[in-house]
């Protein structure tokens, strides 16, 4: 009845993941429990969950990364913590807990912390720079969310029923094959990537066609902001990369539950397919992570030197470049597996070419720089973090690119420092850099700046405290996922390593204290203007909060910064634009169809991962008819009128000429 | 200027690990790690000051900054930004291509001496040496002669596993089915830490090993003393070695039956077996891992 599921699939012998798991859901129960009765519930469904606004949608996408990034977090303390305790000793983990929380460290801050922070920005950013009101498919972007929630979930639930991979954030066969992990670890894995999967790669249909497809009158490829054109680039890797992910897991899944023999040891199996598989989905992934990461860095940087963006074409080609190229260099991940000198070479010197374009990007970043009028704000801060800290990370990844250094370094716990050098200083200063540019966008009031500059701060110190320690046990030869260690060269750099740990902590709770504070002192920082940092794209153009439509009418574009040009001329003429038609705006109307998808899609998931086939049935048909019933929809618009139109549009006029009548009180210049 | 960075990355007390190498493969691995870092930093260290300047005289309070809203774009720098890359990458192409062919794993180590012969093939979770020449085995514990070189081929008898001592050179991997192979040399008699450098389950922290490398007439010796141990190593026995076991204590067989190694790769011994038993849910754990 219940399949492989019994009593024993809980582990009431093992005191954390019990308790973490008990005080999980009773938070969750008493936030459930709050809304409810506070009388919520309506809202919640009607604004949030059925919500087809890309704005929305990115906000949500950047509310499950968050909760995502402080869960990995906590794995990333119960790691440095063991390790600091494990020399000459068992330390407080034994080695099939451990096992679990590396790799449900490396799973969850890779698929469902920066994923959904860079995909969340894009959401909520890409629209508007384009001049667009929503993306190409409204209700496909809520289900690829929704999707993208169930895998969050799925591998979360795995903490109390039943357990978590043990074989790393990349399942290696023949490890991962059922002769060696027997238990639902793995498929819960499989199960959780396999659906979120399907999200991510309807996302990235969705956005290329958006971008290809959707934008403002006027706007030719080369008007785009850089953040759309790396978004464009992270789209089209995903279309590319994702469906590899997918079959190579499916591959794994049917070795697993009907035994077939892809990558098994026996039957002509072999494990080799796999790992190359894998990388040539998971290097593309790496530039999917970072390069709408660049493209934030570009827009912060770019504003707060008060000039456009420099060498613009060349940094579209160096972005182009990369996309490109991001496919020929996957062998780099595997260079101690027996290949050839020169196989290795050209994959060796295809990776360095990669950074050739990026060093363009470095370079182009300090000459928007020089000559500007640099505002310190706390974007600015995690922008210049990540100049001097990816520097850094790129020059330990080109050393490893050098097949005979990563002979010596491969699988190290320098190859582990380097990686986290990129996506902490890459990727995640940019989700932070973009949270705290365009929250005012979203929410109509700007971050506490003293508590964002504190985070930052904390985390620039917290991570070289971490990770240099790191570099440094990986050149003394300490591998990774040990559980523990009897070398005493490497201890007192572990032990300093833990001491970061702490640091970082420290800056996780200025981040909630910068929430918690601005929240209180809305009124204080609120922003009328719609434009709080003299911004140059078209985002800054409209209110904020935006209205549903985002542009009343669609902006006409001449250049490549659109709303820059249109303040300029504003102060030109000394005036604005004659106000405009007004006409009624069609809009999609919300649906369930996402969150009722992505209910049925867990009950399927978590049927197939412990075998209750029944369930999976159930959860399959529901699914299925959800799709089914959205495709018979009557009516999926609604039309706001166009005074509501109007009335919306004259205030953001009113604002609008308020502030150009202060700049030409003051200045020639937008201020 | 590989010399000059010695004392840099020395401060991180360079006994013991990749930077203190104690064999020709090692040391040349080295060699190209400060010759790589050394040419990017000479691209790198610039920026990293240029970005720090530049942010902080081009901050908004300094009136001798000039202020240039209108300059986007310039054919020199353009230039500039994309040939020092292309330049610092050719040079280290190079290295790349050299490097990967003169220290190719496969390739041998020329010297005077023939070198030892030995099979490694990594267990659950243990490795396992033998000697072909000489007829012994030993497992978690490895014995070469100093100043000579030493040829392994390496297989898997269970999932993949990467063999490296940090201190001689190169690391390979180890699968089941396949052999790899590997050249290395220690200059010096001493010992050097070894383990296994791909996560291969509940038992991989275990799965240590101590090189001693000796003088010739040690390792004659020692030979000698191997061939006294208690048990050899015919295929039961290796069937039972390959069970399930963690922090296995070295230990030494007198014998080892011929054609034991190609057996393995070959899968004519099929692979090791895993845990036993059961499946799904938190009770089935590997059987040593309790």
């Amino acid at each position: 009845m219940l399949g492989k599921l019994t009593w024993n699939a809980i582990p009431w012998d093992q005191p954390i993941p019990l308790v973490a798991g008990a005080a999980v859901f009773s938070i969750a129960i008493a936030v459930v429990a709050w809304v409810v009765l506070k009388g919520h519930l309506p809202y919640l469904w009607r604004e949030w969950i059925t919500s087809v606004d890309h704005k929305r949608i990115g906000i949500m996408y950047m509310m499950l990364g968050l909760v995502m990034l402080v869960r990995g977090f906590v794995d990333a303390i119960m790691m440095r913590s063991q390790q600091a305790l494990a020399f000459h000793a068992p330390g407080y983990l034994p080695p099939e807990h451990y096992n679990q929380i590396f790799s449900a460290h490396g799973t969850i801050m890779i698929f469902f912390a920066a994923m959904p922070l860079m995909i969340g920005l894009m959401n909520f950013a890409v629209p508007l720079q384009l001049g667009a009101r929503d993306v190409a498919f409204p209700t496909l972007n809520s289900t690829s969310f929704w999707l993208t929630a169930t895998g969050a979930l799925l591998v979360n639930l795995s903490l109390v029923i039943g357990e978590f991979a043990r074989t790393g954030w990349l399942p290696y066969p023949p490890l991962s094959e059922t002769t060696y992990t027997p238990g639902v670890g793995v498929d819960y894995y499989l199960w959780a990537l396999l659906i979120s999967g399907v999200g991510t790669l309807m996302t990235g249909i969705n956005f290329v066609t958006t971008i290809l497809k959707i934008r403002a009158p006027g706007m030719s490829y080369l008007r785009m902001s850089m953040f759309c054109w790396t978004a464009l680039a992270a789209n089209l890797l995903i279309v590319a990369a994702f469906p590899i992910l997918t079959a190579t897991l499916g591959m794994l899944t049917l070795d697993r539950y009907l035994g077939f023999h892809f990558f098994t040891n026996e039957a002509g199996g072999n494990m080799m397919m796999f790992i190359n598989l894998i990388w040539a989905w998971g290097h593309p992934e790496v530039y999917i992570l970072v390069l709408p990461a660049f493209g934030v860095f570009s827009e912060v940087i770019s504003t707060f030197s008060r000039r456009p963006l420099f060498n613009y074409r060349s940094m579209v080609m160096a972005t182009m470049a990369i996309c490109l190229i991001s496919f020929v260099v996957w062998l780099h991940h595997f260079f101690t597996m027996g290949a050839g000198a020169d196989v290795n070479a050209m994959f060796g010197i295809t990776t360095t070419i990669i950074a050739v374009a990026t060093g363009v990007k470095i370079f182009n970043w300090l000459f928007t720089m020089y000559g500007g009028r640099i505002h310190f704000a706390t974007p600015m801060l995690w922008s210049l973090g990540f100049l001097v800290t990816f520097v850094i990370g790129g020059m330990t990844g080109v050393l490893l690119a050098v097949p005979p250094a990563d002979f010596q370094l491969h699988n190290s716990l320098f190859l582990v420092a380097h990686f986290h050098n990129v996506i902490i200083g890459g990727v995640l200063f940019a989700a932070f850099a973009g949270a705290t540019y365009w929250f005012p966008k979203a929410f109509g009031f700007r971050l506490h700046e003293g508590w964002g500059k504190a985070a930052f701060w904390l985390t620039l110190a917290g991570f070289y405290v971490v990770f240099m320690p790191l570099y440094v046990t990986g050149l003394l030869g300490m591998t990774r996922r040990l559980q523990h260690y009897d070398v005493a060269l490497w201890y007192p750099w572990l032990l300093a390593a833990s001491l970061g740990i702490v640091i970082m902590a420290g800056d996780a709770a200025c981040q909630v204290m910068q929430i918690v504070v601005s929240i209180r002192r809305r009124d204080a920082l609120r922003d009328e203007t719609g434009d709080p940092w003299n911004g140059r794209s078209l985002e800054w153009a409209t209110l904020s909060p935006p209205p549903a439509f985002n542009f009343a009418v669609l902006p006409k574009v001449h250049g490549g910064e659109p709303y820059w040009e249109m303040k300029r001329r504003a102060i030109e003429t000394q005036q604005l634009p004659a106000e405009p038609e007004y006409e009624p705006i069609a809009m999609p109307r919300n649906s369930p169809t996402g969150f009722i998808t992505a209910f049925f899609a867990t009950i399927t998931g978590f049927g197939l991962i412990w075998q209750i086939w029944w369930l999976v049935g159930i959860g399959l048909f529901f699914a299925y008819a959800t799709f089914v019933w959205f495709a018979w929809r009557d009516v999926d618009e609604y039309v706001i009128p166009a005074h509501e139109v109007a009335r919306i549009d004259r205030e953001r006029r009113r604002v609008h000429d308020e502030r150009l009548q202060q700049d030409l009180r003051h200045h020639q210049e937008p201020a | 200027m590989a010399s000059a960075l010695m004392p840099l990355l020395c401060l991180a007390g360079c006994s013991g690990g990749v930077l203190e190498p104690q064999g020709p493969i090692g040391a040349a691995n080295t060699k190209i790690i400060y010759n790589a870092l050394a040419i990017m930093l000479v691209v790198v260290l610039p920026t990293i000051v240029a970005t720090l300047a530049f942010a902080w005289w081009f901050r908004r309070g300094n009136p001798r900054a000039q202020y240039r809203p209108d300059w986007v774009y310039s054919g020199r720098i353009e230039l500039l930004v994309w040939a020092i890359p292309l330049l610092v990458i050719t040079f280290l192409g190079g290295v790349i291509w050299i490097g990967s062919h003169k220290l190719d794993p496969y390739k041998a180590i020329l010297s005077q001496s023939k070198p030892t012969e030995v099979q490694v093939v990594s267990l659950d979770w243990k490795w396992l040496f033998i000697y072909p020449d000489q007829g012994i085995a030993s497992v978690n514990e490895l014995v070469v002669p100093a100043g000579m070189p030493v040829h392994f081929s390496l297989t898997s008898a269970t999932v993949m596993n990467s063999f490296f001592v940090p201190q001689l050179g190169s690391m390979i991997a180890t699968m089941n089915g396949m052999v790899t192979q590997l050249n290395l040399q220690a200059d010096h008699p001493g010992d050097y830490y070894g383990q296994s450098a791909q996560f291969s389950g509940d038992g991989f922290s275990g799965m240590h090993f101590t090189v001693h490398a000796v003088p010739e007439d040690k390792f004659a010796q020692w030979l000698e003393r191997a061939r006294n141990a208690p048990s050899a190593l015919d295929r039961n026995g290796y069937i039972a070695l390959s069970q399930e076991s963690q922090n296995v204590r070295p230990f030494t067989y007198r014998a080892v039956e011929p054609g034991l190694f190609a057996a393995i790769a070959t899968q004519q011994i099929p692979p090791g077996p895993g845990p036993s038993g059961g499946s799904g849910g938190v009770s089935v754990r590997p059987s040593g891992a309790k």
